[in-house]
């Protein structure tokens, strides 16, 4: 990949990152870095596509230690979750045979596993080398007629978030806008409602959280025709370009898709979360908006009223237990406010929140929700984290894996609430499952026994003999 | 005995394979105030984090040099040493390691001589150890970078003597990959029973064994083996060597020290026990102690209680070469059949598996040859479990990674009371799945009060035997 096209997709004119004071994406410093790279953030961005062979082309690192390990859920087929790359050899590549062995690898993975298309996702060496994956994908695809397509995400090209960003133009260049959908089947159609197309992007059915909302989505009568990519199948991402709205999950990262798709066909978009009651409900009435539907709008609004009204009585005794409860909430960006709010559904009280990728646009919705007195951390680190909770008396850490390991060695309880998290949280349902795994963190019996010094220990201490202590 | 075939598949499925760059850094983790800095792009970093972190459920200290495009092309030397000063300026440790990977080693990069740059430019970090070693992962794998890393340690942090037994108990301990925290402790036990004191390299069982300290936050590893004893390793009365791996590592600490060694593929089942006890009562002058005696009576205790279920019992093995081969004597030594034996890479010691074939190869192939070979058991990572799903038997998990069981990391396997759990374990997941004869329903039966019976609904799993 040219210079000038990371250029161009790190400044992502829809994003807001690049309007305010905080320019595009960070630059990285040797030492002191934490994250992972552009080849990781296509695999987030594309992997839950679950009929399509993912060939990772490089050596073994990339696939060998990140195959098979993230939440996301299928409702049908497993074939993403089957690790397949070229493991180069030394011989590979010092002799230039890796665009052979690649092109013979694609041959296997079609023989062998059928699947929907195969996704080629390019690493470090092969880029280094100059392995041009374009041209094995275009030859690939005209001997065995599968849709074969380059990914072009070589780790050293930049961060995650640039990642997303490389896989949604790549399904944007070569996958969406090339089939139409399927008719709305008979048995689908209802008196009285019409059927709308929409798109989700940036949503990746970990845990099979999305399963929580997606009946609500066949109630009102919105068919979701593509998905990037939770539970998705190559050839609904290749129809995305009819539906009639769009919805960004929670992220940034694949906000380039959701503007081309309005630049280029129209397809109006909004950015929302499907973490809390009041956000998800937003997300029903966004969509009613956007598409201009007043019997939807109508529909929507009773089924947000069944909805509020079932979930708030459900949660009612676990928000008794939880009200008061002080949470320093650890996240990036966007998805602070969307937390921030579902937790104050429940009568807890955030009292800091980190803010080191959020836009100011999503600070001044942190302060709107949360009050002029929001407090808010720029500093991720272990230790600022843990001076921040005990600063405000925190009850609990919520924040993403990264950091479980920090709060459980300080002995504090615990929320992860990032991508390969075991539990769904999204939608009405998903609430009673994050109350759920919040009480059971906050009210385990376990952190008094392991906060407890060993009986002997102070004693020891303060230099008395121990059977004096024992015999107390 | 073994016949090694080699791989033919353009495409590897279901990788078996973790990185060289990914072994050198778990050797690093198991030295005390310790830090791994991986010369490549941040993602070589993060998902070997991730790999730890998922595997030892611990916080994982590892680095990056974090290289970009700018100096993939140009050069990363700058990286580097910039990376050694943010380390040694923020936390001030011991010992950096520092592995290259594909992308450093295919730029060509000089590691050494970046390290002796780092020296003349900052004098002032010099009580930080800086270990560099070569470690691409277009070779190799877990195994053959952990042990590069050893040999890179040796060399960097054992001065040449000619000490040898000065320390008249103290004894030199190299530890391969394929032992676990609960091995290593294990070991430290038994070594201490004669009156000895260990001295392991690495000591991974002090390190990422788990274990809560009042420090909340620690940048650096907690634990492992001290710099200073790693200095002290020539003045040893004697060294053991546990893994075939590790033997050019063995090698080099020989030449310099001049500490004699006793070497061992693998401390697995009686025999492997019984020649660890051995050398002990040897290098120690001392009888063996009668509690060895009663676990040794314990395990024989149960080798025969178990025969019965590990007799021809159909196994299929993957792992790297080191514990492929010492879980292939342990089961051989039951009576089990390895019906098939994968390795991701080659190495000296797969020749004498005691299995028809070794193939390298991936968990693609083991699932192949399992079915093929019909297969009773599959010992092996967690990645394997959905083909031991697929194939309806029982996985018992062992090697890297295990991240769908809470303690798999620190599973004791070496040591009588190590080999007796792991054949009840072995034992009880035969029982668990064993299934009888299928019932035979006569065709004379139709329209019979046995017709009407109610009857147990058919067995799910299939191990047939």
């Amino acid at each position: 990949m040219k210079a000038t096209e990371i250029a161009e997709l790190l400044n992502e004119p829809a994003c807001v990152h690049n309007k305010k004071e905080k320019s595009g994406c960070a630059k990285t410093k040797p030492g002191a870095t934490a994250g992972g790279c552009s080849f990781d953030g296509a695999q987030i961005a594309l992997l839950p596509i679950a009929d399509v062979a993912h060939i990772v082309h490089g050596p073994i690192s990339c696939a060998g230690s990140s195959w098979d390990n993230r939440g996301t859920r299928s409702s049908g087929p497993t074939l993403y979750r089957i690790g397949m790359t070229t493991d180069l050899t030394e011989q590979d590549i010092i002799m230039g045979r890796g665009e052979k062995r690649l092109f013979h690898a694609i041959k296997q993975a079609i023989d062998d596993y059928r699947p929907a298309a195969v996704f080629l996702y390019s690493t470090c060496v092969p880029a280094l080398i100059g392995d041009d994956i374009e041209a094995v994908a275009k030859a690939a695809a005209e001997q065995w007629g599968t849709p074969v397509i380059p990914v072009d995400c070589a780790g050293f090209y930049g961060t995650k978030n640039l990642g997303n960003r490389i896989a949604g133009e790549a399904m944007f260049r070569h996958v969406i806008g090339r089939r139409e959908p399927e008719p709305v089947p008979e048995s689908a159609q209802r008196p009285g409602i019409t059927v709308h197309d929409v798109n989700l992007i940036g949503e990746y059915n970990i845990a099979g959280e999305f399963w929580h909302v997606a009946p609500l989505f066949d109630e009102l009568g919105l068919r979701i025709i593509g998905s990037l990519s939770g539970d998705a199948r190559f050839h609904e991402v290749q129809t995305m370009h009819c539906a009639e709205a769009s919805m960004v999950v929670c992220a940034k990262a694949l906000l380039n898709v959701a503007r081309k798709l309005e630049g280029d066909y129209g397809v109006p978009f909004f950015e929302g979360s499907f973490y809390g009651i009041s956000d998800t409900s937003q997300a029903f009435r966004d969509f009613a908006r956007l598409l201009g539907d007043a019997a939807l709008a109508a529909r929507t609004e009773a089924m947000i009223g069944r909805e509020e009204a079932k979930i708030r009585a459900e949660l009612a005794p676990w928000a008794e237990r939880l009200k008061g409860k002080r949470v320093l909430l650890y996240t990036g960006g966007v998805k602070s406010w969307s937390v921030v709010s579902a937790l104050q559904d429940l009568g807890m009280t955030v009292v800091a929140t980190g803010t080191n990728k959020s836009t100011e646009e999503d600070k001044a919705r942190i302060r709107e929700i949360m009050g002029d007195d929001a407090r808010m951390i720029t500093d991720g680190s272990p230790k600022a984290l843990l001076q921040a909770f005990k600063d405000y008396r925190a009850d609990i850490l919520i924040a993403g894996g990264r950091n479980l390991y920090t709060a459980l060695k300080a002995r504090i309880p615990f929320l992860d609430i990032n991508q390969e998290r075991e539990f769904g949280y999204a939608g009405y349902a998903g609430m009673l499952e994050l109350v759920r795994q919040l009480a059971l963190t906050l009210e385990a019996p376990v952190w008094d026994k392991v906060r407890k010094p060993a009986p002997w220990a102070s004693q020891k201490a303060a230099g008395e003999p121990l059977t004096m202590a024992q015999a107390d | 005995m073994a016949e090694i075939i080699k791989r033919s598949k353009p495409l590897a499925v279901n990788p078996l394979k973790a990185s060289q760059p990914l072994g050198a850094a778990l050797a690093f983790l198991g030295l005390k105030n310790s830090i791994p800095m991986l010369h490549g792009s941040q993602g070589c970093t993060a998902f070997g984090k991730v790999f730890f972190v998922r595997h030892f459920r611990e916080p994982i200290p590892l680095q990056t040099t974090a290289m970009d495009q700018v100096s993939t092309v140009m050069s990363a030397d700058e990286n580097v040493i910039e990376g050694l000063r943010v380390i040694c300026e923020k936390n001030a440790p011991d010992v950096i390691g520092l592995p290259t990977t594909g992308l450093s080693e295919t730029q060509g990069v000089d590691i050494k001589r970046l390290v002796r740059e780092f020296r003349e430019q900052h004098p002032q970090f010099a009580a930080t150890a800086v270990v560099p070693v070569n470690t691409p992962d277009y070779s190799g794998c877990l195994e053959s970078g952990f042990a590069l890393a050893l040999e890179a340690i040796v060399d960097a942090m054992v001065p040449p003597s000619s000490m040898a037994g000065r320390r008249r108990k103290q004894v030199n301990v190299l530890c391969a990959s394929m032992l676990t925290p609960g091995d290593t402790e294990a070991i430290k036990e038994w070594i201490e029973s004669f009156g000895l004191r260990p001295v392991l390299l690495p000591d991974i069982g002090d390190s990422l064994d788990g274990h809560l300290v009042d420090a909340e936050t620690t940048p650096l590893t907690l634990g492992g083996t001290p710099r200073n004893e790693i200095a002290s390793m020539g003045e040893s009365a004697a060294t053991l060597v546990i893994g075939r791996s590790l033997h050019k590592a063995a090698d080099l600490l020989q030449e310099r020290t001049g500490v004699p060694d006793h070497r061992f593929d693998h401390l697995l089942g009686l025999d492997a026990c019984d020649a660890f006890t051995l050398a002990l009562a040897e290098i120690s002058g001392q009888p063996v102690p009668a509690r060895i005696d009663r676990q040794r009576a314990q395990l024989q205790d149960a080798m025969v209680d178990t025969h019965f279920m590990t007799g021809f019992l159909r196994v299929a093995l993957a792992a790297d070469p080191d514990l492929l081969f010492a879980l292939g004597q342990f089961f051989a030594g039951v009576g089990a059949e390895i019906v098939a034996a994968v390795s991701p890479t080659r190495a000296e010691v797969l020749g004498e598996m005691p299995a028809a074939s070794v193939r390298i190869g991936d968990l693609d192939d083991l699932e192949r040859g399992a079915l093929a070979h019909l297969a009773q058991l599959v010992v092996s990572n967690s990645h394997a479990a959905p083909a031991a799903q697929r194939l309806q038997i029982p996985l018992l998990r062992a090697g890297f990674p295990q991240y769908d069981r809470v303690g798999g990391y620190t599973r004791t396997w070496v040591g009588y009371r190590g080999a007796r759990q792991a054949l009840f374990d072995v034992a009880n997941l035969f029982l668990e799945n064993h299934h009888d004869t299928p019932a035979h329903r006569s065709i004379f039966w139709t329209g019979t009060a046995r017709d009407s019976e109610v009857r147990p609904a058919p067995g799910t799993g299939l191990v047939g035997h």
